[in-house]
């Protein structure tokens, strides 16, 4: 069967979990029989892995210039046509070639009076709404010019494509929620994003939910019937063994880390607290906070208000091969997330030999057992649960070497299977 | 004649309070005192008080031809001189019936077996102490902490003096040979040992109310009838159960009391079963064999040995952290500390640390008050943390430094020798040389 999969993001160019996750998950899918990929992201940069699926690019596709109509609320009403010369690509530098001088030629059409630029950014700048909905006609477009067995739509950026795709086509409809609006803003929902996730929730004839926490939001917030979603973890890739063994630590004290968007979602603010409490007792340890985010500049005030800033270090956005080294001098990391509707980088933490404290309000934590699990807001279990780790190694070292074995096990081909399954079943129905 | 030996256990942890790092050194109370103060009233009231009633009516009807064994930690009659005291009284109650026989155990129910003769001596004086003050008994049985027991374990105990045993028929020890007979030990044959019949006993302890059990339900009849239908030379039967079973385990509703009251009965009307103590058995019957325990087992779990509390590295490391103390705790005089020693050596610490039971964690979440081993760990250490920096107030930090201060003050003692003579050497004579570098030597 072959499956038409929007997302927003695709390594390397990724910002975030959504993009490693959906990587993991369609290679699973690859590795399975009987199931081909194709991934549609808003701009497709050329330099993705496109070993095991095909990847178009919305701002690759050739689209047809006649006349969109759009109301003022900017939902398109009719389509009139599409552009017939998508070209049938034999190998992939044919394809891309073809594929790069009709687009341009005739990409004009977004430019007209309707204020679109068919030149995706791929990333979450201001025009974000504008994009998702410009993302949306291409689908279309892509759904009409491909055959395929049933539409894929990863998160909300990419349900609007979703449901174009599957109005175009006629095909199932599956929602993958990698998080919702009340994880990111703390239940301040944005009214926008919250009215596209729920229209895509609804029009879905399948939602995949990253775990049950996540599920349960979507019962209750979105109002969704729960026979309708069905939980599939996430995995993470295996680790081939990056050591690096000249990666040394300045000093002869323990790390502990915290690495995430410094957002409200992930809860850094218990983390400091955490910290002021292990550095009143604990002299030889340092704490890092490596991310960036809008709470950053609040993070460092109230650090250098606890006067602990000669041992709280800021490190900024650290970004592949920065997070493994951040990782091999780490000897606790913590996820103190608020709300983590799975929550992939513990289990990179712990391949990468790091005993982790994670908050009960994650979904990683339903499957995760070597792990000292917290409530995010009682940063006194937290502060103790890493006096503990610093102090006693037998802890430690037990926990990197059970955590290591369990985090081997949770592999994408499972999940993929799992979603395989839901395929299956839908189109069966 | 079939013999049956019905033996209960009791015991009580006291349980630690979430004890955090930042307590250590500032707050020497290491107890919940409202959980163990209300798992005990809870207990007491569903299990120990109802099945005593049992017993006692059951000892006063059947006129001396009842008898049951029990052994009680010492940390459990603790609680129930805090907490229960009316349990104290109506195990006096039973006792004086004469049906009774106390067995001896470790006070903490603790695992000192495992490491340390003396510790372990220590803690089987005073649980010994304690039954007599209690009850008036001086036991003469022994019956190990879960009943752990090897081979070694029984040769010491019996070198402290007792007749008798108390371990798991484990099938991995006795393979084709049947448990209900009496062995004894395999280093010193004056020690019998009786054999837990496990099928029988976890019938009654885990199975009885259990309704997709193929038996079920388990009526006093039924049971009677199982024993009478063991092979006919085989002697006793031994029923080793933990207390909790009646009433906690299997609930009143499941009529776990009136089964117990008229299996009793049945026992004791038929002509081919009675019932006695363990010191009754093993003075009446002839041990049939030698039993060989080169490595320990214990009751817990399919597999019968000690993993659940000495299955995982933190589990390990804890328990070496604490005896670890044992030598400067044997100079300890401090009553606090020696009290907070024996509750430290409590098994159940170190069984809330398992990690064999993530996925079926059932037996190991009774009362556990943590919610992960490693919670249960971290706990344990602070507490341990705090103990040691107390314990090096009394007694010096270590051996070491014991060692080292008394060598500080030979050390002193002959510089001054030395320098007494080598005055004298200058006052009388010049050739002084030689002997000036023995003694450098020596000083190095």
């Amino acid at each position: 069967m072959k499956v038409l999969m929007f997302g927003w993001e695709f390594p390397p160019h990724i910002s975030g979990g959504l993009g490693t996750a959906c990587y993991g998950l369609t290679k699973g899918l690859a590795s399975l029989k009987n199931t081909e990929v194709l991934f549609v992201v808003p701009k497709a940069f050329g330099d993705e892995d496109q070993s095991l699926i095909q990847l178009i690019g919305a701002n690759k596709t050739a689209i047809a210039q006649k006349e969109f109509l759009f109301n003022e609320t900017g939902t398109k009403i009719d389509y009139l046509e599409v552009n017939s010369e998508v070209i049938p690509y034999v190998t992939e530098e044919e394809f891309w070639t073809l594929k790069n001088q009709t687009t341009y030629k005739k990409a004009r059409f977004i430019k007209t009076d309707e204020g679109f630029n068919v030149d995706f950014s791929g990333g979450y700048g201001p025009n974000l709404i504008g994009e998702i909905k410009n993302y949306a006609v291409v689908a279309d477009i892509i759904a009409r010019e491909n055959d395929f067995d049933i539409i894929h739509a990863h998160d909300w950026l990419a349900y609007p494509a979703g449901i174009a795709a599957k109005r175009a086509s006629g095909k199932p409809l599956v929602i993958h929620v990698h998080a919702t609006d009340f994880d990111r803003s703390g239940g301040n929902v944005n009214p926008t994003v919250y009215a596209i996730e729920r229209e895509g929730m609804e029009i879905a004839d399948k939602i995949i939910a990253v775990s049950n926490f996540t599920r349960q939001t979507i019962i209750e917030k979105y109002n969704i019937p729960p026979e309708k979603i069905v939980t599939v973890y996430n995995a993470v890739e295996p680790q081939t063994n990056k050591h690096n063994l000249n990666i040394k630590k300045g000093v002869n004290e323990k790390l502990v880390t915290f690495l995430g968007r410094i957002t409200m979602q992930k809860g850094p603010e218990y983390f400091i607290e955490a910290a002021h409490l292990v550095l009143k007792k604990k002299d030889n340890v340092r704490f890092v906070m490596a991310g960036s985010g809008d709470k950053m500049a609040e993070m460092v005030e109230r650090v250098a208000h606890l006067g602990m800033a000669d041992k709280f270090h800021f490190t900024g956005f650290l970004e592949g091969e920065d997070v493994n080294q951040m990782f091999q001098m780490t000897d606790v990391f913590v996820m103190p997330s608020v709300s983590e509707p799975f929550g992939i980088v513990p289990l990179e933490a712990m391949q990468a030999d790091v005993p982790v404290i994670i908050s009960n309000q994650s979904g990683v934590s339903e499957i995760l057992k070597h792990a000292i699990k917290i409530d995010f807001w009682d940063t006194y279990a937290m502060a103790d649960a890493i006096y503990g780790l610093l102090t006693y190694p037998a802890l430690s070292g037990f926990l990197k070497k059970s955590g290591k074995k369990e985090v081997g096990g949770l592999k994408w081909h499972h999940s993929a299977k799992r979603v395989q399954e839901i395929y299956e079943n839908l189109l069966n129905v | 004649m079939k013999t049956i030996c019905l033996f209960f256990e009791v015991h009580q942890p006291f349980r630690h309070r979430k004890y955090r790092f930042f307590d250590i050194g500032n707050d020497h109370y290491y107890y919940d005192d409202y959980a163990n103060e209300t798992i005990m009233r809870k207990i007491a009231e569903k299990s120990y008080l109802p099945t005593n009633r049992v017993l006692l009516k059951l000892a006063k009807e059947l006129n001396g031809n009842f008898k049951v064994a029990f052994s009680l930690s010492g940390v459990a009659m603790e609680q129930f001189e805090l907490y229960a005291p009316e349990v104290i009284d109506s195990f006096k109650e039973l006792t004086r019936t004469g049906c009774v026989e106390f067995l001896s155990e470790t006070y903490s129910h603790s695992l000192a077996s495992l490491k340390d003769k003396t510790v372990f001596e220590e803690q089987v004086r005073l649980h010994d102490q304690k039954i007599f003050e209690l009850f008036g008994q001086k036991p003469k049985v022994f019956k190990n902490t879960e009943m752990i027991y090897s081979d070694d374990i029984g040769a010491q105990v019996c070198q402290m003096g007792y007749q008798g045993m108390l371990t798991e028929g484990a099938r991995h020890i006795l393979g084709w040979k049947s448990p209900n007979f009496l062995y004894v030990n395999a280093r010193n044959p004056r020690l019998k040992v009786l054999m837990r019949n496990f099928k029988l006993s976890d019938d009654i302890s885990f199975r009885f109310s259990n309704n997709n059990w193929s038996e079920y339900p388990l009526t006093a009849e039924k049971f009677t009838g199982w024993l009478k239908k063991l092979d006919s030379n085989e002697e006793v039967v031994n029923l080793f159960l933990s207390y909790e079973s009646f009433g906690e385990r299997q609930p009143k509703e499941s009529g776990i009391f009136e089964f117990l009251e008229r299996w009793a009965q049945l026992v004791a009307e038929d002509n081919s079963l009675k019932f006695a103590t363990p010191s009754q058995i093993i003075k009446e019957l002839q041990p049939v064999s030698v039993v060989s325990v080169p490595n320990p087992i214990s009751w817990a779990d399919e597999e019968r040995d000690l993993t659940a509390w000495l299955g995982n590295e933190m589990q390990k490391e804890a328990f070496e952290n604490l005896y670890e103390l044992r030598r400067r705790m044997a100079s300890c005089t401090d009553p606090k500390l020696i009290r907070d020693w024996n509750y430290l050596q409590i098994s159940d610490h170190f069984y809330y640390m398992s990690t064999k039971f993530f996925s079926s964690g059932e037996a190991h979440s009774y009362y556990n008050p943590f919610e992960s081993p490693y919670e249960a760990f971290i706990n344990y250490m602070n507490v341990l943390s705090d103990f040691k920096i107390r314990l090096n107030a009394v007694t010096p930090e270590n051996e070491k430094e014991q060692e080292v201060a008394a060598l500080h003050k030979l050390l002193a003692s002959k510089e001054q020798k030395i320098k007494k003579m080598e005055a004298e050497l200058q006052r009388l004579q010049k050739p002084k040389t030689r002997q000036k570098k023995t003694t450098k030597k020596r000083k190095a």
